[in-house]
C-alpha cells in the first residue's frame, strides 16, 4: 500500500485515503482534433515499466488533484507536486536524474 | 503409541488438567497444550484424511507449517474449518472434528481413490473433465463441487468480536525466536519505536527447545530476562500470538493477533489484525524443516525429526514408543539424543551421508543408538500407522537390506528458511549451495519509498544456521535498520553462544536415489493435495518446465499450508527431471498472508450496520413508521413505496400513481443532487460540463441539461437553476451527486485550472419536496406565504421566500408530467416542512409516494433515467435528445468524441417506446430479436427493453427500449426474449405514452 505526500495537504496519505487517476500530463484535443490525435488523448497510454508521472486525488481527504512521479517496478517515490502544471518541477526532474541517469522529460517511457 | 510422558513439558502446567472433545470422543490435556500435543497425548496420531485420496493423515509437525491436521473447531456461530491442530492452543470445553472423510475417520469410503490413484494423475481434472463438452455443467462440475474443500463453510453468522488496531512504528521485528529478540533489543537501544511480534503464545523459537546456551546462561533464562527488558521499555510494543502476516508496499505490515483463541467467549475480540506501518521491517522468522522424499512418507507416524523433540521437550508428550530417525544432516540427531534421554527406544537413525554426521553423531553413538551412514528408507510399512521401516542403501534402487519395527519416524531433509516477509514484496532469492537453502539476496532486496531496502532478514531465515552467527547477525541488523530509520548509533555487545561445527548436509531430494516407479508414486510431496513425486516427473515429461505452471497442474504447494513443507521438495524433483540447476528452475511466488488468517480479522468492525453507513434523509423515521418498503439507492435508503395494511407492495404503487394523477402526492426528493457552482467563470465551466448552453440560463429560470463523459457517453441529468449572476445550481441524479461533484472537480482543478469557479456539495444541506399533482398549487396556497400562480411561477422557473413559514426555495418542474413544485428547505427543518404538508394535503387526498411511482409516472411520459436507458453506452442522440445539445457551442464534454463516424451517425439503437399487443409487461432487459445467428450460433439482436411497467393509468404493460433505427420504424411491430415462454410481439410506438401535448404540467 502506497504513501504519497499530497502537496496540498502536505500530509502524508495511504493508497486507501486516495484514489488514482491514471498517467498525468496528458494533452487535451477537442473538436478539430484529428481522429488520431483525439484516440491517443482519450485511450493512449504509456503504461512504463519505471518511472511514471501519475495524477491522485486525495479524495478521502482535501479533494484535490496532485501528480506523483514515481517508479511503477521499485514503487520508489521521486515526488509529489500540484495538478495545476503542465510539467514536473525542477527539483523533481534533478531528483530523477539524479536516481535514473540518462532520462529526460517526455521521452521517459 | 504415542503418549503423555512422565517428566519433560517446559510449556505444560500438568497442576492444571483440561477436558475436550474430538470427534466426540472425551479427551484429558494440561494447560499449555498445542491442540497436536493433545491428541497426541490420547494416542490420536490419525487426525484427517488427504483431499485427493483420501489417505489417512496424522500430525507431521508442530508449527504453521502444518499440512495434515486440520481441524473443524466450535459449532454454530463460533465454528471454524480448518483450524491447525498445531497452532491452536486446547483449552476446556474445545470441541474439535477432523474433516474430509465418510462415514468416519477410522472407515472413510473416499478412500477408493486411493485404489485408483494410478488412474488419478498429475492434471487428471484437465485430463478427464474436458469430454465430452456438455458433461461439465451436469455432471462434473456438480461432482467436483461437492467433494471439493476440506472443511465445511460455516452456516451460521460468526458471533465472535475482530478489531482492527492501526499502529505505527521505525522498526517492525517479525519473529520471537532468539535473533528476534536480539534484531529488536539492538534497534530499541537506538531510540526508535520498535515492534516485536511472535506467531506463537511463547519466546525463544528453537533455542530453547535445543538448550543453547548464550553467554552461559542457557536460552531459556537469556530470552526471559531479554523479554522482560523489552517489555519494560517505552519505546518497545511486543506482542506474542500475533503474525507478521504480510508485507505489503512502502512499509506497510499486517499483524495478525489470535487475541482469545484459547479463551473462547471472554468478552474480548477473538482476533485483532495490526495495520502496521513502519520505516524497516526485520524477518526474523527462522527456518523450516524439510521432510524426506521416500515410499511411504504419508502414513499416519512419520513426522518432521524436529517436531517430534517439540512434543518431548515443550510438551511432554511422546509420539511414539520406538522411532527410527532418518536424515541427511547433523541436527535430527538432536532429536534422537533427547528421546534417548526421556527413556525412548530408538532403534536406529538412518543417515543418508555416506560419511554421517559429526559430533552429534559421535554423542548419539556414545548414548548407544545404532547409526547407519550412506542408508535410506526403502519403504514405510503400516496403513493407519507406522509399524515399521526396511532400509536400503541410499546410492541404490531400493533393495531392502533389513526391517525394522517402530512407531514413528523422525525426518529431516535440512532446513528451508522462512523467507515469505522477504518476497512478499519483491525481494530475490539465491541458492546455497553448500547449506541446501534459498537464502535473501542482498543485492535484490523489497525497495520503499525512498529506493531503499524496506525489509531485512536476520538469523537462522537469512542462513545462520548457529545461533552464535545468528545473534551476531540479528544484533549489526537491528542496530543499522534503526539507524536508517532515523535513530541514533548505539552498538550491543556481541554474544557467544556454544556453538559447534556440524558437518555439512547432503541434499537427498528422492530416497533412494535411484528409486524405481512404485517407490516415486508412494512417495509424497505435498501432504495435503496428495502430490508424489510421481506426479511432479509427470508433468515435467509433458512438457511443464516453468515451476508455475507445474504447480498449477499438479497443485503441489496449493494446499492450505501453501507448500511450506512441498515447494523446495518439489522443486529439486522438477529440476532434476528437467535437467536444471534449481536456482534456475526458481521458486513459485510467496503471497501474504504467511497462512491462512481468518476473513472475520480481515473484515475486522466492518460488518453488518457497520459495513457500510446508510444515508438517510431527515424524514426517514416518518416513511418508516408510515409504512415505507425500502430500495438502496446510492448509498441512501429511499422509499419504494408506502404499503398500507392489508395490500401489496405493487398494489401500493399502483395506488400511489393514480392518486398523484388525480389529486396530490409527496416524494422526497431530498436524495438529488444539489451542486453550487459559483465565480465569474462558472458560466463557461458549465457549459463545458453539460452539451446544453447554460451560461445563457436566465436568473429565476431552470433548464434541463445533460451530462456527457469526455468519451461522449450520457453521463448524468438534472434541472439547473440559474440563482444570480455568477450562480447556478446543479441538479442530479440521486446516485451521481458524489460522482458529479468529483467530476466537475476533476476536469476544474487539471484542465481549467485558472478559470475562477468554486464548486459546493449542497446535497446534504436541503431537504427537497416534490409537490406533484392537480392539487398541488393549492395545498401550497393553503400554506401560504408565497405566489405559486402560474404567472408569478411559470413552469421551469424558481423563486425563494417562505411557505407556511418556512424559508424555501420553490422550483416549477415536473418529473410526472403533473402540475408540480419541488421545495427546498433547510435539512433540519424538512421533516416539520413534511409533516406540515401531509396535514394540509388531507383535504385535497394527499398521499406519499416512493420511487417506484415516479420512475412509472416518469416512464409514462416517456423521460429517461440515467441507469436504466443510459449504460455508458448509449449517447444523448440515441435517445432523441438532440434538442438537448447545443450547436452554437464551440466545445463540450463530449462533443469531439460524438463526431466520431460511428457516433454521429442514425444506424443506431435508439430509444423508441413499446406496446406488447396483448397488454402485458414485457421483461426487463429482454431483448429484440432479429433474424440470423451471430459467431456464437445465439440468435441476433436487434434491440432491448430499457424500461417497462405496468402503468396503472393507461391499464397495460409499457415501456422504453433502444431498437436497431426505431424512430423509423413506428407502427412496426417486433418480438422480444420471454425467458422461459415463447417471444412476445410488441409494437414501436411513441415513447411518451400519457399526454404527449404537456397539458397537465403546464396549468
Amino acid at each position: 500500500m502506497l504513501i504519497l505526500n499530497c502537496p496540498y495537504c502536505g500530509m502524508n496519505k495511504d493508497e486507501t485515503e486516495l484514489s488514482a487517476g491514471g498517467e498525468a500530463h496528458i494533452k487535451r484535443f477537442g473538436p478539430g482534433s484529428s481522429d488520431l490525435d483525439f484516440e491517443e488523448y482519450l485511450f493512449g497510454r504509456t503504461n512504463p515499466k519505471g518511472l511514471h508521472f501519475e495524477r491522485w486525488r486525495c479524495s478521502s481527504g482535501c479533494g484535490k488533484w496532485f501528480h506523483a512521479a514515481r517508479c511503477t517496478v521499485t514503487l520508489e517515490v521521486f515526488g509529489t507536486y500540484e495538478a495545476q502544471t503542465l510539467e514536473p518541477p525542477q527539483s523533481i526532474k534533478d531528483l530523477i536524474t539524479a536516481k535514473r541517469p540518462g532520462w529526460s522529460w517526455r521521452e521517459f517511457s | 503409541m504415542s503418549t503423555r510422558l512422565a517428566n519433560q513439558g517446559r510449556l505444560i502446567d500438568r497442576s492444571k488438567a483440561i477436558k475436550f472433545l474430538f470427534n466426540g470422543k472425551k479427551m484429558a490435556g494440561f494447560e499449555g497444550d498445542s491442540l497436536a500435543a493433545s491428541l497426541l497425548a490420547n494416542d490420536q496420531m490419525l487426525v484427517g484424511r488427504s483431499f485427493k485420496y483420501h489417505r489417512p493423515r496424522g500430525i507431521v509437525a508442530s508449527g504453521a507449517e502444518e499440512p495434515n491436521a486440520l481441524i473443524n473447531l466450535g459449532d454454530g456461530g463460533y465454528f471454524e474449518p480448518n483450524a491447525r491442530a498445531t497452532t491452536t492452543e486446547t483449552f476446556d470445553g474445545l470441541v474439535a472434528a477432523s474433516q474430509n472423510h465418510f462415514p468416519s475417520l477410522e472407515f472413510d469410503v473416499g478412500a477408493i481413490n486411493s485404489k485408483l490413484a494410478r488412474f488419478l494423475p498429475a492434471g487428471f481434472y484437465y485430463k478427464m473433465f474436458i469430454h465430452p463438452r456438455s458433461f461439465w455443467k451436469h455432471v462434473y462440475e456438480p461432482f467436483i463441487r461437492k467433494s471439493a474443500g476440506l472443511g465445511r463453510a460455516p452456516k451460521d453468522r460468526d458471533l465472535d468480536k475482530y478489531e482492527h488496531y492501526y499502529h505505527h512504528c521505525e522498526v517492525l521485528v517479525v519473529g520471537g525466536g532468539i535473533a528476534g529478540i536480539q534484531a529488536a533489543k539492538s534497534a530499541a537501544a537506538s531510540g526508535v519505536r520498535v515492534m516485536l511480534v511472535e506467531q506463537t503464545a511463547h519466546w525463544g523459537g528453537r533455542a530453547v527447545v535445543d538448550g543453547v546456551t548464550i553467554d552461559n546462561t542457557p536460552a531459556e533464562e537469556w530470552v526471559k530476562t531479554a523479554v522482560a527488558q523489552l517489555l519494560k521499555m517505552n519505546n518497545v510494543v511486543i506482542r506474542n500470538r500475533t503474525q507478521g502476516s504480510g508485507v505489503y508496499d512502502h512499509g506497510y505490515a499486517l499483524g495478525y493477533e489470535r487475541v482469545a483463541d484459547h479463551t473462547p467467549r471472554d468478552g474480548r475480540p477473538r482476533h485483532r489484525l495490526w495495520r502496521i506501518r513502519c520505516k524497516k521491517i526485520i524477518a526474523a522468522t527462522g527456518a523450516i524443516e524439510r521432510p524426506l522424499s521416500f515410499a511411504g512418507n504419508d502414513i499416519p507416524g512419520v513426522m518432521l525429526a524436529a517436531a517430534v523433540r517439540d512434543y518431548v521437550v515443550n510438551y511432554g508428550v511422546s509420539p511414539g514408543d520406538r522411532t527410527v530417525v532418518v536424515t541427511n544432516n547433523d541436527d535430527a540427531y538432536r532429536t534422537a539424543i533427547v528421546l534417548k534421554d526421556a527413556g525412548l527406544d530408538i532403534p536406529l537413525i538412518i543417515d543418508a551421508r555416506p560419511k554421517g554426521g559429526g559430533i552429534l553423531m559421535d554423542r548419539a553413538i556414545a548414548a548407544g543408538i545404532r547409526v547407519e551412514t550412506g542408508r535410506g528408507i526403502a519403504k514405510v510399512k503400516g496403513g493407519k500407522r507406522v509399524t515399521g521401516v526396511s532400509i536400503c542403501s541410499q546410492a541404490g534402487e531400493g533393495a531392502e537390506l533389513e526391517e525394522i519395527s517402530c512407531d514413528v519416524v523422525a525426518m529431516s531433509g535440512g532446513w528451508s528458511p522462512v523467507v515469505h516477509l522477504w518476497s512478499h514484496c519483491g525481494g530475490k532469492l539465491l541458492w546455497d549451495e553448500d547449506q541446501a537453502m534459498f537464502c535473501p539476496d542482498p543485492d535484490h532486496p523489497p525497495l520503499g519509498i525512498d529506493g531503499e531496502s524496506v525489509v531485512r532478514v536476520v538469523g537462522v531465515a537469512n542462513g545462520h544456521l548457529g545461533s552464535a552467527a545468528g545473534l551476531l547477525d540479528a544484533n549489526e541488523q537491528g542496530s543499522v535498520a534503526a539507524v536508517m530509520a532515523g535513530g541514533k548509533v548505539k552498538k550491543l555487545k556481541v554474544l557467544d553462544c556454544d556453538d559447534f561445527v556440524e558437518n555439512a548436509i547432503l541434499p537427498v531430494w528422492l530416497m533412494p536415489q535411484g528409486a524405481n516407479y512404485g517407490l516415486r508414486s508412494k512417495s509424497w510431496l505435498d501432504f495435503q493435495n496428495d502430490v508424489k513425486v510421481s506426479d511432479v516427473q509427470l508433468a515435467a515429461q509433458e512438457g511443464f518446465e516453468s515451476v508455475e505452471h507445474v504447480k498449477r497442474y499438479t497443485t503441489l504447494g496449493m494446499a492450505t499450508d501453501q507448500g511450506k513443507l512441498s515447494n523446495i521438495n518439489g522443486l529439486a524433483i522438477l529440476s532434476d527431471s528437467l535437467n536444471m540447476n534449481i536456482p534456475d528452475v526458481g521458486t513459485t511466488t510467496f503471497r501474504p498472508p504467511y497462512t491462512p488468517i481468518s476473513m472475520a480479522s480481515l473484515a475486522g468492525e466492518a460488518r453488518a450496520d457497520l459495513f457500510q453507513p446508510i444515508r438517510k434523509t431527515p424524514m426517514h423515521d416518518w416513511h418508516d413508521s408510515n409504512g415505507a418498503d425500502w430500495e438502496p439507492v446510492g448509498g441512501w435508503r429511499r422509499v419504494y413505496a408506502y404499503v398500507d395494511p392489508g395490500e401489496t407492495t405493487k398494489q401500493a404503487v399502483n395506488r400511489e400513481v393514480l392518486n398523484t394523477r388525480k389529486n396530490l402526492g409527496f416524494l422526497d426528493a431530498s436524495t438529488l443532487g444539489k451542486i453550487i457552482v459559483k465565480g465569474p467563470d462558472a458560466g463557461k465551466f458549465l457549459d463545458m460540463m453539460y452539451t446544453n448552453m447554460m451560461s445563457n440560463l436566465k436568473v429565476g429560470r431552470c433548464r434541463y441539461g445533460l451530462m456527457c463523459s469526455e468519451n461522449g457517453f450520457l453521463s448524468d441529468d438534472g434541472v439547473v437553476a440559474r440563482v444570480d449572476d455568477v450562480t447556478w445550481l446543479c441538479h442530479t441524479t440521486s446516485g451521481g451527486a458524489d460522482r458529479i461533484h468529483a467530476h466537475m472537480e476533476e476536469w476544474l482543478q487539471t484542465e481549467w485550472w485558472n478559470w475562477q469557479v468554486w464548486i459546493v456539495n449542497l446535497t446534504e444541506q436541503l431537504v427537497q419536496i416534490a409537490v406533484v399533482g392537480p392539487h398541488s398549487r393549492k395545498v401550497l396556497e393553503k400554506l401560504g406565504g408565497m405566489d405559486v400562480s402560474p404567472d408569478e411561477l411559470p413552469f421551469m422557473t424558481w423563486t425563494d421566500g417562505n411557505i407556511g413559514g418556512i424559508p424555501c426555495r420553490a422550483y416549477r418542474i415536473s418529473f410526472s408530467g403533473e402540475l408540480s413544485y419541488e421545495i427546498a428547505v433547510p435539512a433540519n427543518q424538512g421533516l416539520e416542512f413534511w409533516e406540515m404538508l401531509i396535514e394540509a394535503g388531507t383535504e385535497f387526498g394527499a398521499m406519499p409516494y416512493g420511487t417506484e411511482c415516479l420512475h412509472v409516472m416518469r416512464a409514462e411520459k416517456g423521460f429517461i433515467m440515467i441507469g436504466d436507458e443510459t449504460d455508458g453506452t448509449v449517447i444523448p442522440q440515441d435517445l432523441g435528445l438532440n434538442w438537448a445539445i447545443s450547436k452554437k457551442k464551440d466545445d463540450f464534454l463530449g462533443k469531439r468524441a460524438q463526431q466520431r463516424s460511428f457516433m454521429d451517425n442514425a444506424d443506431r439503437w435508439q430509444l423508441v417506446g413499446l406496446e406488447t399487443l396483448d397488454g402485458s409487461v414485457l421483461e426487463d432487459g429482454a431483448y429484440a430479436i432479429s433474424s440470423g445467428k451471430n459467431a456464437n450460433g445465439q440468435k441476433n439482436t436487434q434491440g432491448r427493453v430499457t424500461s417497462t411497467y405496468y402503468s396503472p393509468t393507461l391499464k397495460k404493460g409499457i415501456a422504453m427500449g433502444l431498437v436497431h433505427n426505431g424512430p423509423s420504424r413506428m407502427g412496426e411491430v417486433i418480438s422480444f426474449t420471454n425467458i422461459g415462454t415463447s417471444p412476445v410481439q410488441a409494437k414501436i410506438v411513441s415513447q411518451i405514452f400519457f399526454d404527449p401535448e404537456g397539458k397537465k404540467q403546464n396549468v
